[in-house]
């Protein structure tokens, strides 16, 4: 294939996460949500085995692999269930204004481009901006767990972090050593699940998963 | 002895100065001053517009020095491109205005002295003449001062209403503000032109000429800019500017609103590009903040208004903006070193500064025109006025229709310039630069969508409908020289929308003088008819092709369905059986606003009243004095301290959120 | 002169004047193969059209000019944007005009007048749907305006034709772009909302309390009311066209060449057919939007659409 193409696919990858974190951002349903990170974690795998492709570093493979099987199958199934035994599956979320929240999304993104405009300057990949598209994911992860109230919620903005990390540290230096991503693999994976049984007892405790209620937990002065 | 233009100029002004002595001395005969001075008014009007486009054309510039003032700092007065276009644009508007004077004055007759109206008329008016025929500090800031004294006047010539005297306090402290503001920054200005030339730094050609440092310019160019911000309405410092147009009498509104504004464009224009010429891009960039700010803002509130003149105050406010974006713009690509798209860009300011003046007059004519016929300047009682007033009615509308930046009019040739001047913005070399830059497009993009809303909101809820007052108003149309006012602006309106390019191609001048570059307008063949500001494969815009398609393909349409017969017939609106539609049962002007109201909730500060509570107490002295704040100081600092800690995880994260984002920024 | 592209020029119009109602027809009957109904004929919105033609006009008493000249301003701006979209060939007589932005500009004035005739006869209705409207076009008209600015920066120019050109050139490369990405989103979601159709709003409902185009419809009756409806029709067909041209202008024919009309034709219909498909599944699988939710949509879009701006100065 064509080296210029490749890279244009690449960009267009970078770009397709980024537009599924602003359609987390603002994604009221919880279904949809999950499968919005399903797309997520497909297109990060695709653009992983394509930046493998173009710099040849073939472990890079075994990462995208890996990506799909974890953040496309394993985590949303855990989640569904989550959904399941929670009985949440129907739960339409309130959304801090959807407006500003995105205001915010957009200013992030300038504001990592701004920031990471030395970064870019001395780093020899091809498409160095994508940098600043997954710096920007992980902000917009962060600032998806600060709008939402609903616990499950909030895993799936951790996870979405977690994303634009792993696509942060492709672009920047083709990734981590494989050790160290399959540590993080199962890192992930471990905390989904320690999330999950958290989610369940605070259910069963507040009778709610709204996050707001632990403010409750607070003594009153 | 040859004849320049500049003398053209000075015989209008000494016309003007004859018939304020004139109205003075024959102040009885109130009838035949009114007449006569207006019909003189037009006259000069003719005199300033013929001046202005010759220089124009001519693109050189005329000195003369009148020996009044300061014995060391006679009066300088030049005449070029840039002042040239400005007395057009005034000349043209004092034009239309005076003949419409001629019979909206006439309702004073009798009940109010006339000739106070027109000493006041004509000074404000010499005062705008003179503004833009200055040529140094001292003579620049006492016609500055003329014209804030003169409108003073004018606008509490109405004295008997309690508001407009409010208003016009608050017009005249902000504008001495204002003009305090300009007065220093001329003082820094001409310190630092340095040098043992006295008097003589005053001048603006010694300005010209001078070396600023780049401090000292910068404190001059800012000073200046709050200065003629204030007198512009720009947001902040607008306050003023929707109190004072709805109570002075419509023709001065009308001025006030089309020109008066645009004398502090012309301020800004000749300190930035002409006097002070070089500067860095940031403040252009700060012009066009507050550009972008005045024309969401101002068009935001002009949708909320229910007073009509008050509306049409706020979409000044909106119009200043947009002129202030195009200069804004021109301003960065004149310090990247671009000069023809900062041309485009001045040029497309310019021509919105010539038509605002067109519609904004028109539509405070009409404003005015339905003010004299039902006495009634509340929207919410408005309505169905389209078939008492047709011809205000239409003419209105080409007012609304061009305000709102639809084509063929000419609201929308001059949007359409700022648009591609945007969209040129690739070209810029700071990577901040272009990032902000689509974000103004949307600002603007949004105002001129949210223009267009608050002008059906106007029209439809005036002239639409039926009449929501309690009694129908008995009048009808306005005497023929306010419609004939009226029609001659409409047509400039029509005119500029349809012939772009005219005007475009003269405006090449003026930017030649600034900016040493002007748009190409030129196609292959019949370069008249297109609009083509870069090349044309970039872009192209027709006004003359598309209005007579639309004529034609609509006549067609016409013919086509209308003479396959089928009768009319008039019936009564199906009311659903229940019988009896009132005029109740319409949307008003405040229901119409209400979906945007609520979207757009967070911009206003919107009050409701409470009931007032009785409560009395009675404390010990000492309580107050020492315990209570030492209490309340403590309880206060331990909820704030309380504050950070509320137990919800999401403000947790926002503390860990604000410090990644600061971390990021300081330690990179 | 050349008579030829002139003779184009009509054809193409009147491609827009017959293939509109067709469009609606076929739309119409996707969706009752999906809902299980049987369909009526495909040629329905001509016969309807006919026979609204046929009919005598009823006009309120205090309707005034504005109410009778609106449906032909709609109409005939309608077929003029028909004369300047490139829907078939590129470089028509007409194509220099205008350009995209004032193209926006014409969808603004038949809305203009459009929201001016819900208001004339003084009904709370038509007040209520100018209003409506006239709040969904103050999100959407930006949201347009800088969906088209992005790709007018990638080809440099503002004119459609002049885009379709430099898209077609540069092959597959050109339309893969990320701010082509999110300007499609947006193009979506606009065109959803300025052509009233679900879950903005609903075209073929009559219930009172959530319509918006067709409160300001309620008073026109016989000829007038015909040329609203198919100058609506039109609207949809234009806006596909438009979005045709932009995001996949394959198969348009370059100018001058002749013989790639009938392929141009053939490409035309086979993409209608598509869309209508996509269109319909949409609107069946989605409700209509609550009004105030519709703002969120729209706010969206227009974020989503600056975004895409961004995105081609980050990304290209």
């Amino acid at each position: 294939m064509d080296i210029q193409i490749t890279e244009q696919i690449i960009i267009m990858l970078a770009a397709l996460v980024l537009l599924t974190a602003f359609a987390m951002l603002v994604q009221r349903k919880i279904y949809g949500l999950i499968s919005l990170f399903m797309w997520q974690g497909i297109f990060l795998a695709l653009t992983t085995a394509f930046v493998g492709y173009i710099a040849h570093r073939y472990h890079l493979y075994i990462s995208a692999v890996l990506t799909l099987l974890l953040k496309v199958i394993l985590l949303p199934y855990i989640l569904r269930m989550l959904i399941i035994k929670l009985k949440i599956s129907r739960e339409v979320e309130s959304v801090v204004n959807v407006t500003s929240t995105m205001l915010i999304g957009i200013a992030l993104v300038i504001f990592s481009y701004q920031l990471t405009a030395p970064i870019r300057q001395n780093s020899a990949f091809v498409a160095q901006s994508i940098i600043a598209i997954a710096l920007a994911t992980v902000m917009i992860g962060l600032l998806m767990m600060i709008t939402r109230r609903n616990a499950v919620t909030q895993i799936i903005g951790f996870l979405a972090m977690e994303n634009g990390l792993f696509f942060a540290a492709i672009s920047a230096t083709y990734g981590m050593p494989l050790v160290v991503e399959l540590g993080v693999a199962i890192d992930i994976l471990i905390a989904a699940f320690v999330f999950g049984i958290f989610s369940l007892h605070i259910n069963t405790t507040f009778d709610s998963l709204d996050v707001d209620k632990m403010a409750q937990l607070k003594e009153d002065y | 002895m040859t004849f320049y233009p500049l003398d053209l100029a000075a015989i209008g002004l000494g016309i003007i100065f004859f018939l304020v002595i004139f109205a003075f001395i024959f102040n009885k005969k109130e009838k035949f001053i009114l007449n006569f001075s207006f019909s003189v008014m037009t006259l000069v009007g003719l005199l300033a517009v013929v001046a202005g486009i010759w220089v124009v054309y001519d693109a050189s510039a005329y000195i003369m020095i009148f020996n009044l003032g300061l014995p060391e700092l006679p009066f300088h007065f030049r005449l070029d491109p840039l002042s040239g276009f400005f007395l057009a644009t005034i000349g043209l508007l004092v034009l239309y205005i005076s003949i419409y004077s001629l019979g909206y004055v006439r309702a004073f007759l009798g009940h109010k002295s006339i000739a106070r109206f027109i000493i006041f008329y004509c000074l404000f008016i010499a005062g705008m003449f003179m503004v833009v025929l200055a040529d140094d500090a001292l003579f620049f800031l006492i016609a500055w001062e003329l014209m804030a004294v003169a409108s003073y006047f004018l606008v509490i010539y109405e004295d008997e209403k309690v508001d407009s005297k409010k208003a016009a306090l608050l017009y005249l402290v902000m504008a001495h503000i204002g003009a305090i503001s300009i007065l220093l920054s001329f003082g820094v200005l001409a310190g630092a032109v340095g040098g043992d030339m006295g008097f003589g730094s005053y001048t603006f050609d010694a300005m010209r000429s001078a070396n600023f440092p780049a401090a000292w310019a910068g404190v001059a160019f800012f000073l200046a800019f709050f200065g003629f911000s204030i007198k512009a309405g720009v947001i902040p410092v607008h306050v003023w500017l929707p109190e004072a147009h709805p109570v002075a009498p419509s023709n001065i509104s009308a001025l006030m609103s089309g020109v008066m504004l645009k004398t502090a464009m012309y301020g800004i224009i000749r300190i930035a590009f002409d006097i002070i010429g070089v500067f860095p891009w940031w403040w252009g960039a700060i012009v066009l903040a507050f550009g972008l700010l005045s024309a969401v803002f101002g068009v935001l509130n002009a949708l909320m208004q229910n007073d009509l003149k008050k509306l049409l105050a706020y979409s000044s406010i909106e119009n200043i903006g947009i002129i202030l974006i195009g200069i804004g713009l021109s301003m960065m690509f004149t310090s990247f070193n671009m000069p023809v798209i900062a041309a485009l860009a001045l040029t497309a300011a310019c021509y919105h500064i010539l038509n605002h003046a067109m519609f904004k007059g028109l539509l405070f004519m009409g404003a005015g025109a339905i003010l004299q016929t039902t006495n009634e300047q509340n929207m919410e009682k408005m309505g169905g006025l389209i078939h008492l007033m047709p011809w205000t009615a239409f003419l209105f509308l080409v007012g609304c229709v061009s305000i709102s930046a639809l084509p063929p009019f000419n609201g929308f040739a001059s949007e359409w310039l700022t648009f591609q001047a945007f969209l040129l913005s690739p070209v810029v070399p700071t990577p901040i630069v272009k990032l902000i830059m689509p974000i103004g497009a949307v600002l603007l993009a949004l105002t001129s969508a949210l223009a267009a809303a608050t002008f059906v909101k106007a029209f439809g809820v005036t002239f639409l409908g039926r009449w929501r007052g309690k009694v129908v108003p008995k009048n009808r149309e306005v005497g023929w020289s306010m419609r004939i006012g009226m029609i001659l602006a409409a047509f400039t309106c029509f005119l500029l929308g349809v012939l772009p390019t005219f005007v475009i191609n003269m405006l090449g001048n003026v930017s030649n003088q600034l900016v040493s570059a002007s748009i190409n307008t030129n196609m292959d063949k019949y370069n008249w008819l297109w609009v083509t500001p870069i090349v044309a494969q970039r872009a192209s815009y027709s006004g003359t092709i598309f209005f007579v398609s639309i004529a034609l393909i609509i006549l067609a349409t016409f013919f086509i369905f209308r003479l396959k017969r089928g009768a009319v017939t008039r019936c009564n609106v199906w009311d659903c059986g229940f019988g009896g539609l009132t005029p109740r049962m319409q949307y008003s002007a405040t229901s119409f606003a209400m979906p945007l109201r609520r979207i757009f909730g967070g911009v206003f500060s919107i009050s409701e009243h409470v009931r007032l509570k009785y409560r009395l107490r009675v404390n010990d002295r000492f309580v107050n004095i020492i315990y209570k704040p030492i209490v309340r100081l403590s309880y206060f600092i331990s909820r704030q301290v309380g504050r950070l800690q509320q137990g919800r995880i999401n403000e947790y994260l926002i503390y860990s959120f604000v410090t990644i984002i600061i971390l990021l920024t300081f330690l990179k | 002169m050349k008579i030829l592209p002139y003779i184009l020029e009509l054809v193409q119009v009147l491609i827009l004047l017959v293939g509109a109602p067709l469009f609606v027809g076929w739309i119409r009957r996707i969706k009752c193969w999906l809902q299980g109904r049987k369909s009526p004929s495909l040629f329905q919105p001509y016969f309807e059209l006919l026979k609204l033609f046929s009919k005598d006009v009823y006009l309120a008493e205090n309707a005034s000019w504005i109410f009778r000249f609106t449906p032909y301003l709609v109409f005939g701006i309608t077929l003029l944007i028909g004369a300047i979209v490139p829907i078939l060939i590129i470089d028509l007589p007409f194509s220099t005009t205008a350009d995209v932005i004032a193209i926006v500009g014409l969808f603004a004035i038949a809305r203009f007048f459009t929201a001016l005739a819900g208001m004339d006869v003084g009904t709370a209705f038509g007040g209520m749907g100018s209003s409506r409207t006239m709040m969904i076009a103050s999100l959407a008209e930006p949201a347009m305006l800088i969906t088209v600015f992005t790709v007018s920066l990638t080809s440099h120019s503002t004119s459609l034709s002049q885009i379709v050109q430099t898209l077609t050139n540069n092959g597959i490369l050109a339309t893969l772009r990320p701010s082509f990405v999110f300007s499609l989103w947006a193009f979506l979601m606009i065109a959803v909302a300025e052509t009233g159709r679900v879950p903005v709003d609903n075209p073929d409902t009559h219930l009172e309390l959530t319509m918006i185009h067709e409160t300001m419809l309620l008073e026109y009756s016989g000829r007038h009311l015909a040329l609203m409806e198919w100058a609506s029709m039109m609207k949809l067909f234009l806006f596909i066209s438009i979005g045709k041209a932009v995001f996949m202008p394959w198969g348009i024919a370059q100018s001058g060449q002749l013989l790639a009309i009938p392929l141009a034709l053939f490409f035309l219909i086979i993409k209608f057919m598509v869309i209508g498909v996509i269109l319909v599944g949409f609107e069946t699988s989605l409700a209509k939007m609550r009004l105030f939710r519709t703002t969120e949509f729209l706010g969206a879009a227009l974020l989503i659409a600056t975004l895409g701006m961004l995105s081609y100065f980050i990304l290209e």
